[in-house]
């Protein structure tokens, strides 16, 4: 479709596009894979409404009445909700018209897009590579355009990696902004809800739909009262950002050399615009602990939220003797490996004898790192960096969480700050590098939305990479 | 010599409209599986919703057993996999419990004994379960539903003290209205902790505890039978091990279920879908406004106004009577004659057409007006006790029956010296005879006035006038 929201509104007849996207949806999934469900039928609840008849794509995390919802793992292969996730239920109302659930890794755990249970998704960009995770479907069906937006799920860097390794526009706004409603629960305190489009634009005017107080989630956030989509061509001259010097100096690679020289050259054009970009130097024993930091809490978390999966009310049920044993079967079979893993992990960080050490260090050196970038946000408006040290990787045998050197640690993890902090955090494209997409990610301080948007909207318009599509004969 | 070293878990549902996480009905019904929602079926995706009311009334609980209680609601998980806990971890209070170092006064051969209430703490019930010889089966009626836990220090040293303790405990938990506290519906439940120890012992003994008993009955002879046990091990020297035990009503006895309680490792941490709220001052004392004169206070209120101490205690067994009692004494009737008439007739009549006190057609009102009628003279207390028992039966007030029964006393002098008058005209024998000196036939003629004037005449008067004629003759 290759279109943006305000051009796909123009179309007289939506249902005839509906049907053209899923054609376009199905002859895909041999090449890209990136869709578990892909909807029959046009289902617009809104024809007045701000999205009415828009065609999007949600990932397979969000709770959708009716429709199968398998968070990409075996042990939900089969379950159909019975409830609406809040956003879809926005969606609903705003008129968008749903056209499919997307793959991602297996309940929302992993950066490949290669661990869902309906098969790996491949990067249009170039098939032999990862297209990035875990909202790896949502990236690809934007990045190919197919829909002009998709909702995803963050909780590490799950919209923004995708996103800049499909070379399309990632935003995960602030904590609380989105309500979490109806979305399987990875860990709750760093989970956010996502957007993806080709152009800043689309985001802002889809997540103005999203956003808002919701009764179902506590966390959620009073209203800002701010219509995004009007506020993003702001004059931005005044505003003021930084970036990290040791984790742009943590590159060492020669392709992360080409993607901090692309960095450096969207910062130029940057101060041409009259935005201030200073370096800022960070204590790097707490860069090094993001990662670490991350893994133990975001497992801890995971292993209690996902202990709903038994197969007792809901999923699919193996037999046994005993209730112990129908639960043990169900999640032996039902989880991928790597799922147990980061379980075994979780479950250990908790342990009594452990949690001290592990599970409480890491929620204080969270709070460390979060109470310096507010520190700093006291004097910047919003940091930016590479969002990865390179571009999409090819096929990765060995899991990423085994790599534990500077770049890795640095250049591939700094986007979990975002999440931390709860902040405002947005990807998008800033170049090429070896004819595959590189992204550059702008974080701003806590409800600050608005102005990350807006800062976003002045990036996109200087490296004039804007609806960029992939497409895949 | 052993003694016993008892301390008690206490597990009372709150009587709140819907449950604590989710808007469900909290309702005992005996028909399973009605009272249900994605919340409490832990569907993916949901998130708990607190309930303003059950944290209210655990919070009042606590205020009334004297605790310290916190200014945030703070809640934590405990995890554990157990069919009956459909999202494989409990919300419940670990680190900031509502209540802490409270205390609830006994009365022990008239002496008073402080007993320590270590901690009370607000959680949500499991599902009930039901085990057969080859399946299980599983009521979510229950599963949510607010639920109070009050831990008591090991304070207690026999099964009168507990049992005296835990009927103190239930009269302040429905003064409070936190709940109907009744066993059969099993909203109370206790779990006892006893262990044994010589006088010369300067450390308790390894302690049993015994599950979920459900009637005070049954922890009293949980007890009897643990101390007769453990106590039996200890002077054949054996060692007590440290164990859960259940109470098996039909054999009297109780029976291991596992051993070595402390293992379950349950790794709580602090429920991240639920932000720290904080209790403001205001909200705390509107809380600790609503907690009513309790039993003991008013108890000792009615001895001093000239109750006896035995109808004290039967008027504040139950608020709703005790309540009854103040507004008759509010209206300006005596205390003992109030009293009399409540602890002798209306319970009496209470109990024979097995009718509550708001359900009896006799208001505070109509009782003061029929204490009243007596005190008057318009009516003789012997009428009273037959006005009583008409206002109940024919549903209508003491003065309506009064009039329409034409029993107002004669309290007119004039009319009461006419027919004395007229009786001693009628009987000159026996005037002689009383002129004679026989002055006891008095009776005689207050006898005849009484009849002639229909039992109507205010005997008091009738003597008085009677006198006062006859001795003119």
């Amino acid at each position: 479709m290759n279109k943006s929201i305000e051009e796909i509104k123009l179309i007289d007849n939506k249902e005839e596009l509906f049907n053209q996207v899923i054609d376009e949806c199905k002859r895909s999934q041999s090449t890209l894979n990136s869709f578990v469900t892909i909807m029959d039928k046009y289902e617009c609840f809104n024809k007045e409404g701000v999205l009415s008849g828009v065609p999007y794509s949600l990932k397979d995390n969000f709770s959708t009445s009716g429709i199968l919802t398998t968070g990409s793992s075996n042990i939900l292969r089969d379950y159909v909700p019975v409830f609406d996730s809040t956003v879809y239920k926005k969606l609903k109302e705003a008129g968008a018209v749903l056209v499919g659930k997307t793959v991602m890794d297996e309940l929302a755990m992993g950066g490949s897009g290669l661990t869902g249970h309906t098969g790996a998704v491949k990067n249009p960009w170039n098939l032999e590579h990862i297209p990035g995770g875990s909202s790896a479907g949502s990236a690809v069906s934007v990045a190919t355009g197919m829909v002009p937006f998709s909702i995803g799920s963050d909780t590490g860097d799950s919209v923004r990696k995708p996103a800049s390794f499909c070379g399309v526009v990632g935003y995960k706004p602030t904590y609380g902004r989105v309500s979490r409603f109806g979305l399987f629960p990875f860990a709750s305190s760093l989970d956010h809800v996502g957007v993806f489009a080709r152009n800043v634009k689309d985001v802002a005017i889809v997540t103005d739909v999203i956003k808002g107080r919701d009764d179902f989630d506590m966390t959620t956030l009073s209203n800002d009262n701010i219509k995004y989509a009007d506020v993003l061509d702001k004059d931005v001259s005044a505003k003021k950002l930084f970036y990290i010097k040791e984790i742009v100096e943590s590159a060492k690679t020669e392709e992360s050399k080409e993607v901090i020289r692309v960095f450096n050259e969207t910062l130029d054009k940057l101060r041409s615009k009259g935005v201030v970009v200073q370096e800022v130097s960070f204590d790097k024993k707490l860069l090094e602990c993001l990662y670490p930091i991350y893994f133990i809490i975001s497992c801890a978390e995971s292993t209690s939220n996902n202990s709903n999966l038994t197969g007792f009310i809901f999923g699919s049920r193996e037999s046994g003797n005993s209730p112990e044993e129908v639960m043990f079967n169900t999640r032996s079979k039902g989880f991928g490996e790597m799922i147990k893993r980061r379980f075994v992990i979780g479950s250990y960080v908790l342990e009594r004898e452990n949690q001290e050490k592990l599970f409480l260090n890491a929620k204080r050196a969270r709070r460390m790192i979060v109470e310096k970038m507010n520190e700093l946000f006291k004097e910047y408006d919003g940091f930016v960096l590479p969002t990865s040290g390179g571009v999409a990787p090819k096929t990765i045998p060995n899991h990423e969480a085994d790599r534990l050197d500077d770049e890795y640690l640095l250049l591939e993890n700094h986007l979990l700050i975002g999440n931390f902090g709860g902040y405002p955090s947005i990807t998008l494209p800033m170049g090429m590098v070896n004819d595959m997409p590189v992204g550059i990610t702008l974080t701003c301080p806590q409800k600050e939305d608005a102005m990350c948007l807006n800062i976003a909207n002045s990036i996109e318009s200087v490296t004039g990479l804007k609806d960029l599509v992939c497409e895949v004969k | 010599m052993y003694k016993a070293v008892i301390g008690l878990e206490v597990h009372c549902e709150l009587n709140t409209n819907s449950k604590m996480f989710s808007s469900s009905k909290n309702e005992y019904n005996n028909n399973p599986n009605v009272n249900l929602s994605v919340i409490d079926l832990a569907f993916p995706g949901i998130l708990p919703l607190p309930n303003k009311e059950g944290i209210r009334k655990a919070i009042k609980l606590a205020m009334a057993l004297n605790c310290e209680v916190p200014n945030v609601v703070k809640f934590d998980r405990k995890n554990y996999y157990y069919p009956d806990l459909p999202k494989g971890y409990q919300i419940t209070q670990m680190t900031n419990p509502f209540g802490r170092n409270g205390y609830l006064d006994i009365e022990i051969d008239g002496k008073v004994k402080r007993c320590g209430i270590h901690q009370l703490h607000l959680e949500e019930d499991t599902a009930s379960m039901e085990h057969h010889l080859d399946y299980s089966l599983l009521d979510y009626n229950r599963c949510g539903v607010p639920l109070v836990e009050i831990v008591t220090e090991p304070c207690f040293s026999d099964e009168e003290e507990v049992v005296q303790f835990l009927e103190n405990l239930r009269s302040i938990i429905k003064y409070t209205d936190v709940s109907e506290a009744s066993s059969d519906k099993g909203q109370l439940r206790v779990d006892v902790n006893i262990s044994m120890m010589k006088d010369t012992d300067t450390h308790f003994g390894v302690r049993a505890e015994i599950k979920n008993i459900n009637s005070f009955n049954s922890v009293k002879e949980t007890i009897l039978y643990e101390k007769k046990r453990q106590e039996e091990i200890l002077s054949n020297g054996g060692v007590v091990i440290q164990e859960t035990r259940r109470w098996v009503d039909d054999e009297g006895k109780t029976v291991g279920m596992r051993e070595k309680v402390d293992a379950v490792d349950y790794k709580y941490y602090v429920e991240p879908n639920i932000p720290l709220v904080s209790l403001s001052d205001e909200f705390l004392s509107e809380i600790r406004r609503e907690i009513p004169v309790l039993h003991y206070e008013r108890r000792l209120k009615y001895v001093s106004l000239g109750v006896s101490e035995k109808d004290a205690k039967t008027l504040v067994k139950s608020k709703d009577i005790s309540d009854y009692f103040e507004k008759v004494l509010e209206l300006g009737a005596d205390a003992k004659e109030a009293s009399n008439w409540i602890t002798t007739r209306l319970l009496g009549y209470m109990n024979n057409n097995d009718k509550s006190i708001n359900e009896v057609y006799m208001t505070p009102d109509m009782l003061y007006s029929l204490i009243d009628l007596v005190n008057s003279g318009k009516i003789s207390s012997q009428q009273a006790k037959d006005v009583f028992l008409l206002v109940l039966e024919e549903e209508k007030s003491p003065s309506d029956i009064v009039r329409e029964k034409g029993m107002e006393q004669i309290s007119d002098e004039g009319k009461i010296r006419d027919i004395v008058n007229k009786v001693i005209d009628e009987n000159q024998p026996q005037l002689e005879t009383y002129k004679s000196g026989k002055t006891n036939i008095i009776g005689f003629f207050v006898g005849q006035v009484l009849k002639a004037s229909g039992g109507k005449a205010n005997p008091s008067m009738v003597s008085k006038i009677l006198n006062e004629e006859i001795n003119k003759r």
